[in-house]
């Protein structure tokens, strides 16, 4: 098929560039040209979709001699892992953009700009296969988010974005010195190292990367994989390195709070799927119960910070640190370390019932997160700007559409089994509970008090007395039910069909369950 | 590509013929000289592809002395004159609102830039010194006239740093020349003369370090932060952007190249430190930490660009010092990145922000809010701090990652401070940025009004194309560093084996 021919991924990252560009210098119609691009982004990545490796393979690949003599080269490709988080990354952008329709007065030119660099970093970041390249559009995504957050942030913008930038440049700094020490581990006096994804893994499989490692720095591979971790811990964040994300959630714009809990989020649990766990293996499954412990704290206490807080979007925000650390419990769980036990077979499935889930829960809480910021940016705008769980009350009766799709969102947040929240969870737990029973039940406590949270915001902002000053809250007009109905469209949908992902995503997890070694 | 002296130099002579009143000839005449210049190095440049040493002109010059007019070029020249091409052009499209004796200006910056082509092409030592002399009189000129704060302190603390070192290096050359005995003075007689290893023990610090000095050398680089901000903004462009390129060109050139065995173990090692090779590395390494420190504390925004070069430039010294494939490559990639990147920072600093606001402390630059009044420096402060700092695209990240694994190799110690280094640097720029631009205080409505009143005046194209030159050859560079590296390597090959023999 010629379609595959074409460079479609480097189409792919380059489009919302052009995109950007253009926005810059189109002033107030900015806008426009950011939903044209981001819908073109969507679409585009939907045939990326479709044109993935049905054995769950790496494909679509593009490769071409970049910087040899530095072990960089341009190496792309996606399997079912990729593709999804592309998919994700463009429908997430798409909402954020449709999400800033009355917020950005403010030099909107440059707003919908950096939105589409984030854009063009996401989708980099998840296409590359190369450390150098990645590493080139993790930090492309960092600069726009930095200054969406200060230049159009709330009255604490400053320090918010200022803390996010100094914790995530420490992430990457950590993973740049671990890769640098792998560059030179594998490079030789003839030859130089490798920083390529795919090789690097190979090797970690066959145990030469560790040999080489040892050889040329000493027993500081369990270091390496720690300066690696502690890149993507800052980013996911696993605690304690999530002291950054509520305040930048709260401070952000509510359209790039979407961004970054919906997509950005997500670049740290894939950095650890495709980078972390195939190269460093072994040595997380070394660390795996203090790792596991960490995990399990997260969900707990992200669950328990979400019912201590008052404004909507710090709820949101500890709410998705608890729903992102299902994510680190089910891969961390499933590092198994391989001399523990042979690989019987009942490890293999709960392994991958706990990817999937994994996997699936990516996709679903950037759905939902997403969508739920959006909603409180509509409250926001409805408001005055208020957004304490407190300050509302009985919206349900003067609002009921908006309350009714809002309640949708929540649910599915909540993981009520028939939305798409409940899928990915019930297979983490599926899987974890039969590889490590103890985190499992420590974090179903995270469960019933996300369930807590959730129910006491509906109560407080649905129901009860309509206050008088919102007797008149303006319910969602047409444009608005227009633009929600396919999210919430696609929340029941992925909910009550889970197979059009899991048919996709299921060869791409037992293929790199069987690429792995722990 | 020899041509590029010969029109840089003619063309100061004209200028200085123009006539005073003509502001506009004057510009116009100096750009098109240039550009000229410019076009012919990059012809010069890719008609190097593929190419080893060429050798333009080798004529006998003073025959008793057996000194030679030798122009010649390989890779790492090639790149430097590229550099030299891209700064001139951009300088003068920087310094466009001269209007104090606008010919004389131009006609010492040709002079200066004619100099700085003629040390980068030159292949005989003699002619090398000569061509670096010229270079330092103009650039007294353009500081002590032209320049700004405290001008003529800055303009004779670099005269004289300047003399001192040249000093030393004449001093090293005279005496590797009678060493030498083989009655000439091309680079390429004297490498193959077989210096004694003790003769180079001596001269090689002694040529090292006066070239050193012109490079930043920590301690001796105390002139170029003055240097830089007494400068006006052309000639802060040309002094981070070639001349202190002069000075790692000479270390590399005349040093390494012409005394290798100067490197060589002393036989005794005191602290670690067991040859001039760790000497240099070290003094390199605390230039590195010092230089980012210092900017880190600075209250002037042109200090910390200055002081961002002294250690930038220290990574240049480190990757010289590595004496391997991939460090010494890393340092020439350096050169011609620090040239562009804080060519394009001075003239930020100091053409698009100072001649508007006629402040450079943070202090006042803070209430301004430029970030909304002068989005255009705003923004391009922050790509070109991005580039500063050593981010992924850009051709510092790729110079500096070469340093740093070349450093490795050599000796790990040196890798990890320098690390450090990075991450104030990184601080230190972040820190400028906000300072300067993205303050988080809101305008009160007095300073609005008085904004209102008090229009900055608005970026002229000459401002435009000179970002649109340097933040492309940056970005370029960044995203495809074969383009220079593919020249770079085979003549660090040549030049390291030469000093192995």
């Amino acid at each position: 098929m010629n379609l595959l021919a074409l460079p479609i991924l480097t189409l792919l990252t380059v489009l919302p560039l052009v995109g950007a560009a253009i926005a810059i210098f189109s002033g107030r119609h900015a806008r426009v040209v950011a939903l044209f691009t981001t819908l073109a982004c969507v679409l585009l990545s939907l045939v990326i979709w479709t044109c993935l490796p049905a054995d769950g393979s790496i494909g679509l690949v593009e490769r071409a001699a970049w910087a040899p003599s530095l072990g960089i080269e341009y190496h792309l490709g996606v399997d079912g892992l990729g593709g999804l988080m592309l998919v994700l990354s463009a429908i997430v952008t798409l909402m954020a953009v449709d999400a800033a329709q009355h917020r950005v007065h403010h030099m909107p030119g440059l707003f919908f700009g950096l939105v589409l660099t984030l854009e063009a970093g996401l989708f980099g970041s998840f296409t590359a296969l190369n450390f150098f390249h990645w590493f080139l559009f993790w930090e492309l995504s960092l600069i726009p988010a930095f200054f969406l957050i200060k230049l159009w942030g709330g009255p604490k913008r400053g320090s918010a974005a200022t803390q996010f930038f100094i914790y995530t440049m420490a992430g990457s700094v950590a993973l740049l010195l671990s890769f640098l020490a792998i560059f030179l581990s594998t490079s030789s006096k003839d030859a130089p190292g490798t920083m390529d994804f795919i090789q690097l893994a190979a090797m970690a499989a066959n145990g030469s990367l560790a040999q080489m490692v040892t050889a040329h720095l000493g027993p500081v591979m369990p270091w390496l994989a720690i300066g690696v971790l502690a890149g993507f811990a800052v980013k996911v964040p696993l605690m304690p390195f999530h002291t950054w994300l509520p305040a930048a959630y709260a401070e952000a714009p509510s359209p790039v709070t979407m961004l970054l809990t919906g997509a950005m989020s997500k670049m740290g649990v894939y950095g650890l799927l495709r980078i972390a766990l195939p190269i460093f293996g072994p040595q997380i499954a070394a660390m795996r119960t203090p790792l596991l412990f960490l995990a399990a704290a997260t969900v707990v206490m992200g669950a328990w910070a979400a019912a201590a807080q008052t404004d909507l979007k710090r709820v949101l925000a500890y709410s998705s640190i608890n729903h992102l650390g299902y994510c680190l419990l089910g891969i961390f769980a499933l590092a198994v370390p391989a001399s523990g036990a042979a690989a019987s077979t009942s490890i293999g499935a709960s392994q991958a019932a706990a990817l999937n889930g994994v996997i699936l829960q990516m996709f679903n809480h950037g759905i939902t997160a997403a969508a739920l910021f959006w909603f409180v940016s509509m409250m926001q705008s409805r408001s005055g700007g208020l957004r304490g769980i407190n300050d509302f009350g009985g919206l349900r009766k003067p609002a009921p559409i908006f309350a009714g799709l809002m309640g949708i969102a929540l649910f599915s947040s909540l993981g009520l089994p028939g939305l798409n929240g409940f899928v990915g969870e019930f297979l983490i737990f599926r899987g974890v509970f039969s590889l490590s029973w103890i985190s499992a039940t420590v974090s179903v406590l995270g469960l019933l008090v996300t369930a807590v949270v959730i129910l006491t915001v509906i109560q407080k902002v649905f129901s009860g007395p309509v206050a008088e000053r919102w007797a008149a809250f303006p319910d969602l007009h047409h444009g608005e039910r227009m633009a929600l109905a396919p999210v919430i469209g696609l929340m029941f949908l992925l909910g009550l069909v889970p197979q059009l992902i899991v048919n996709t995503i299921n060869p791409t997890v037992l293929n790199l369950l069987a690429h792995w070694r722990f | 590509m020899t041509w590029t002296i010969t029109i840089s130099f003619a063309g100061a002579l004209l200028a200085a013929l123009l006539p005073k009143d003509k502001p506009v000839l004057a510009r116009w005449f100096a750009l098109a000289v240039a550009v000229a210049g410019l076009a012919l190095a990059v012809a010069g440049y890719a008609a190097g592809f593929g190419q080893g040493r060429q050798v333009f002109v080798d004529a006998l010059w003073v025959p008793s002395m057996g000194i030679h007019f030798l122009l010649a070029a390989d890779g790492i020249s090639r790149v430097l004159v590229l550099l030299t091409g891209i700064a001139s052009v951009s300088g003068i499209l920087f310094s466009w609102n001269v209007d104090l004796r606008t010919n004389q200006f131009f006609a010492f910056y040709l002079a200066l830039i004619g100099g700085v082509y003629g040390v980068f092409l030159s292949g005989d030592l003699f002619l090398l010194f000569v061509f670096y002399e010229i270079a330092i009189v103009p650039k007294y000129f353009l500081i002590a006239i032209w320049g700004s704060t405290r001008r003529e302190y800055g303009a004779m603390k670099l005269a004289l740093y300047s003399f001192v070192g040249s000093a030393m290096v004449l001093i090293g050359l005279l005496a590797a020349y009678v060493t030498a005995g083989a009655h000439s003075t091309t680079l390429a007689a004297l490498a193959s003369a077989g210096l004694p290893v003790s003769f180079q023990m001596w001269c090689f610090p002694l040529v090292f370090v006066g070239f050193g000095i012109l490079a930043g050398m920590w301690p001796f680089h105390t002139w170029a932060p003055t240097g830089h901000v007494a400068a006006p903004t052309a000639a802060s462009m040309l002094l981070a952007g070639v001349v202190m390129k002069l000075g790692a060109y000479g270390c590399l050139r005349v040093g390494i190249g012409l005394f290798p065995h100067g490197l060589d173990p002393w036989g005794v090692s005191f602290l670690g430190i067991g040859s001039w090779r760790d000497v240099f590395a070290w003094l390199a390494v605390i230039g590195i930490v010092y230089g980012a420190l210092v900017a880190l504390a600075q209250t002037d925004f042109k200090f910390v660009i200055g002081y961002s070069s002294v250690s930038h430039m220290g990574f240049v010294l480190l990757g010289l010092m590595t004496l391997n494939q991939i460090g010494v490559d890393g340092a020439v990639l350096q050169m011609f990145s620090h040239g562009i990147i804080a060519g394009l920072l001075f003239a930020i600093v100091g053409r698009v922000v100072y001649d508007r606001t006629h402040t450079r402390q943070f202090a006042e630059l803070e209430p301004m809010h430029l970030s909304r009044r002068l989005p255009f420096a705003a923004w391009t402060f922050v790509f070109a701090g991005i580039a500063s700092m050593g981010l992924p695209g850009f051709s510092g990240f790729v110079a500096e990652l070469q340093i740093l694994v070349g450093a490795w190799r050599a000796n790990p110690i040196w890798t990890v401070v320098s690390g450090v280094g990075i991450v104030v640097g990184v601080a230190y720029t972040w820190r400028a940025l906000q300072k300067a631009f993205f303050s988080d205080k809101l305008p009160t409505a007095h300073e609005l009004e008085a904004e209102q009143h008090h229009k900055l005046p608005p970026i002229t194209w000459p401002e435009y194309a000179g970002v649109a030159l340097l933040g492309a050859c940056t970005l370029i560079v960044g995203l495809y560093p074969s383009i220079l590296l593919d020249q770079i390597e085979p003549a660090v090959k040549t030049l390291l084996a030469g000093g192995a023999q």
